[in-house]
């Protein structure tokens, strides 16, 4: 072997070893930044069709601009559905969001959160506990509109069963929403709970406490910011989720917002898809307001999520 | 018990207080309340099951349709009348439609998202990671309704502007546009579940490579992408089946004109479309048109369902074990 063929077999293909490595790693920044890219260009492109055209006002007229948008947000809020696009609104479909949000709230949460303590905390380790755990697995995969299909023959027709039916009631809506983000928050809290060190389990016991009390006095105190990070960010799903909303409930005439739980309703998401097939432009606008207020109020739950877990993501590892 | 001496307990039972009946009660409910939490997941699937089953059953009863013609067929025809002529029904447009999606949706997402995975375990300094991280996920919470009509309005406009002056037609419906806003939605999905596996590969293998002279593409490409593969074949899978499932961007981007052809510039329908279609038209809730949503969505589940089944499992058995 001479010389020249050594060297050949330490520095194969030199050159393009070194370039390829830089050039890899533009290629990894630029997928990286690609799809936030492009969701900031278009909600920029969103904001800016909410606002509809300014004469003599350039786009970088931040301060005016944010004043505009807020009034023609906050003037949404105020109006109701109407074929006419100058004095369409979102007035429903706020309020029955909301009211959705609070009646998902009290099924999905305790349910989820339960299911989560007896998994973890309660059922022995074998077959049957790794049977649930892998349904839950699936359930969380199932495309939402399943869960649409499921809570119209179970909720809104109940197999036809007439005192059973709930027909297109916000009762029927934040069912059929609950089971679906059920499986969301049931892994988001096991996984909090599994952050709780043993010891903390082992030294209650040891004291005497109860499997219950130890729960209720230890581990779920301890777990609660990850159980809370994971529950409004399952119940932020919930509000923004479309097709299951569309399934259950009959939005196209509902003018007056929903006054108690067994009213028919019409959800934010649902009111922005029937403002969207319209082909008029003015309506576009309309949306564009509609998909605003929905970020804003996804948004702000998302902040909360986040301040929780830079409050309180440090005490409770232990 | 209470009779006796105090010094004599610790020869005939336990030194501590038994548990009272009010404990044991309290222990007692506690346990049922949490059973039947957990009860309620298993009877989800349940209930999905029986009612797509049943409801599925109803359809080709009531129809006349073959199970043969709804698999192989894919013509959709419900005559208004009765005696309207024969109901055809086959559901191969509305899987063609469902797989260019999808498919379309990956040739997108699947390279961007692994490569932003191998950026943010390889290369992103820690600082960036902390903020890249949440910014991806930011992206993953966006209500699906927002990402279809950014495709209706801004995505479809686009592509016109683009491919008009070379003589290309798009119509105002277009797969292409579908394909592009779910393949934005589900980039996160791979990105977050790979770079979880990728991280989670030892250094010492890392090491190992550096100490051999490999650069860093090598160590990521030829190292740490194969430890850590399984992973990433799972979020893909996955990915494929949230973009099988994907409804509102469909709906609003994509049209519902039953195509097999393979023009993304031609409005297609998918399964998940076609359900709403039913919903939001005219049809009585016992008619066959009305049932026939059901038997769609029984193929949906199932082949969700089959790709959950297969992540999950790929993930399992292909595991690396350091």
């Amino acid at each position: 072997m001479t010389t020249n063929s050594l060297v050949e077999d330490y520095h194969p293909r030199r050159v393009l070893r070194r370039v390829a490595s830089p050039l890899f790693k533009l290629f990894c920044l630029l997928a990286t930044f690609s799809g936030v890219v492009a969701l900031a260009v278009l909600l920029g492109a969103l904001i800016s069709q909410a606002l509809g055209k300014k004469p003599g006002r350039p786009w970088y007229a931040i301060g005016q601009n944010a004043v505009d948008l807020a009034r023609f947000l906050w003037a949404l809020t105020g109006r109701s559905q109407d074929i006419d696009a100058a004095t369409a609104g979102f007035k429903a479909g706020v309020v029955s969001s909301l009211w959705l949000l609070v009646l998902v709230a009290l099924f999905a949460i305790p349910i989820g959160v339960g299911a989560a303590v007896f998994l973890e905390e309660f059922a022995p380790p074998g077959r049957w506990r790794k049977i649930v755990q892998t349904n839950i697995a699936n359930l969380a995969g199932v495309p939402s509109i399943v869960y649409g299909i499921l809570g119209l023959s179970l909720f809104v027709r109940a197999f036809g069963v007439p005192n059973l039916a709930m027909g297109y009631t916000l009762w029927a809506g934040a069912l059929t929403l609950s089971l679906l983000v059920l499986p969301v928050i049931v892994i988001a809290a096991q996984e909090a709970l599994r952050t709780v060190p043993k010891p903390l389990r082992q030294a209650a016991l040891g004291l005497g406490a109860t499997r219950w009390q130890v729960v209720r006095d230890h581990v779920l105190p301890a777990a609660l910011p990850g159980i809370m990070t994971g529950v409004i960010l399952a119940l932020s799903r919930a509000i923004g989720e479309t097709a299951p909303v569309l399934m259950v409930s009959q939005a196209d005439s509902i003018l007056t917002p929903p006054r108690g739980p067994w009213d028919d309703y019409a959800a934010l998401p649902v009111e922005i898809y029937n403002y969207a097939k319209e082909p008029a432009v003015a309506f576009q606008t309309v949306a564009a307001g509609g998909i605003l207020i929905l970020l804003v109020m996804l948004l702000s739950m998302n902040a909360v999520a986040i301040v929780i877990r830079h409050r309180y993501g440090r005490h409770s590892r232990g | 018990m209470n009779a006796m001496p105090r010094d004599t307990v610790a020869t005939t039972g336990p030194l501590w207080a038994k548990r009272s009946g009010l404990q044991r009660l309290e222990g007692r409910a506690v346990s049922i309340f949490l059973v039947i939490c957990t009860l309620v997941t298993a009877l989800t699937t349940l209930g999905i099951v029986i009612v797509l089953g049943t409801e599925t059953v109803r359809f080709f009863q009531v129809s006349h349709v073959g199970i043969g013609e709804f698999l192989v067929g894919h013509e959709i025809e419900f005559p208004n009348r009765a005696g309207g002529g024969p109901i055809h029904f086959g559901i191969l447009a509305l899987v063609w439609g469902t797989f260019v999606i999808a498919a379309g949706a990956c040739v997108i997402a699947l390279p961007i998202g692994l490569l932003s995975a191998i950026y943010l375990s390889e290369y992103a300094p820690r600082r960036l990671r902390a903020v890249l991280k949440p910014a991806l996920e930011l992206l993953a919470g966006v209500p699906t309704i927002v990402y279809g009509y950014l495709a209706l309005m801004m995505v479809t406009p686009a592509l016109r502007a683009l491919l008009t002056p070379l003589g290309v037609h798009v119509d105002t419906f277009n797969a292409l546009s579908a394909c592009i806003v779910v393949g934005v939605m589900i980039i996160p999905m791979v990105s977050s579940l790979s770079e979880d596996v990728l991280s989670a590969v030892p250094r010492g293998l890392r090491e190992a490579a550096y100490g051999l002279g490999a650069t860093k593409f090598e160590v990521s490409t030829k190292i740490v992408l194969p430890a850590g593969l399984s992973g990433v074949v799972a979020s893909f899978i996955l990915a494929i089946s949230r973009a099988v499932g994907e409804t509102m961007a469909v709906v609003l981007a994509a049209g519902r004109q039953p195509n097999l052809s393979l023009n993304p510039l031609k409005s297609v329908e998918t399964m998940t479309a076609y359900i709403v279609a039913v919903i939001g038209g005219e049809a009585a809730p016992e008619s066959p048109e009305a049932l026939s949503l059901f038997a769609v969505g029984m193929v949906l589940f199932g082949f969700t369902l089959m790709l959950n089944i297969v992540s999950g499992l790929v993930l399992k058995r292909y595991r690396e074990v350091y």
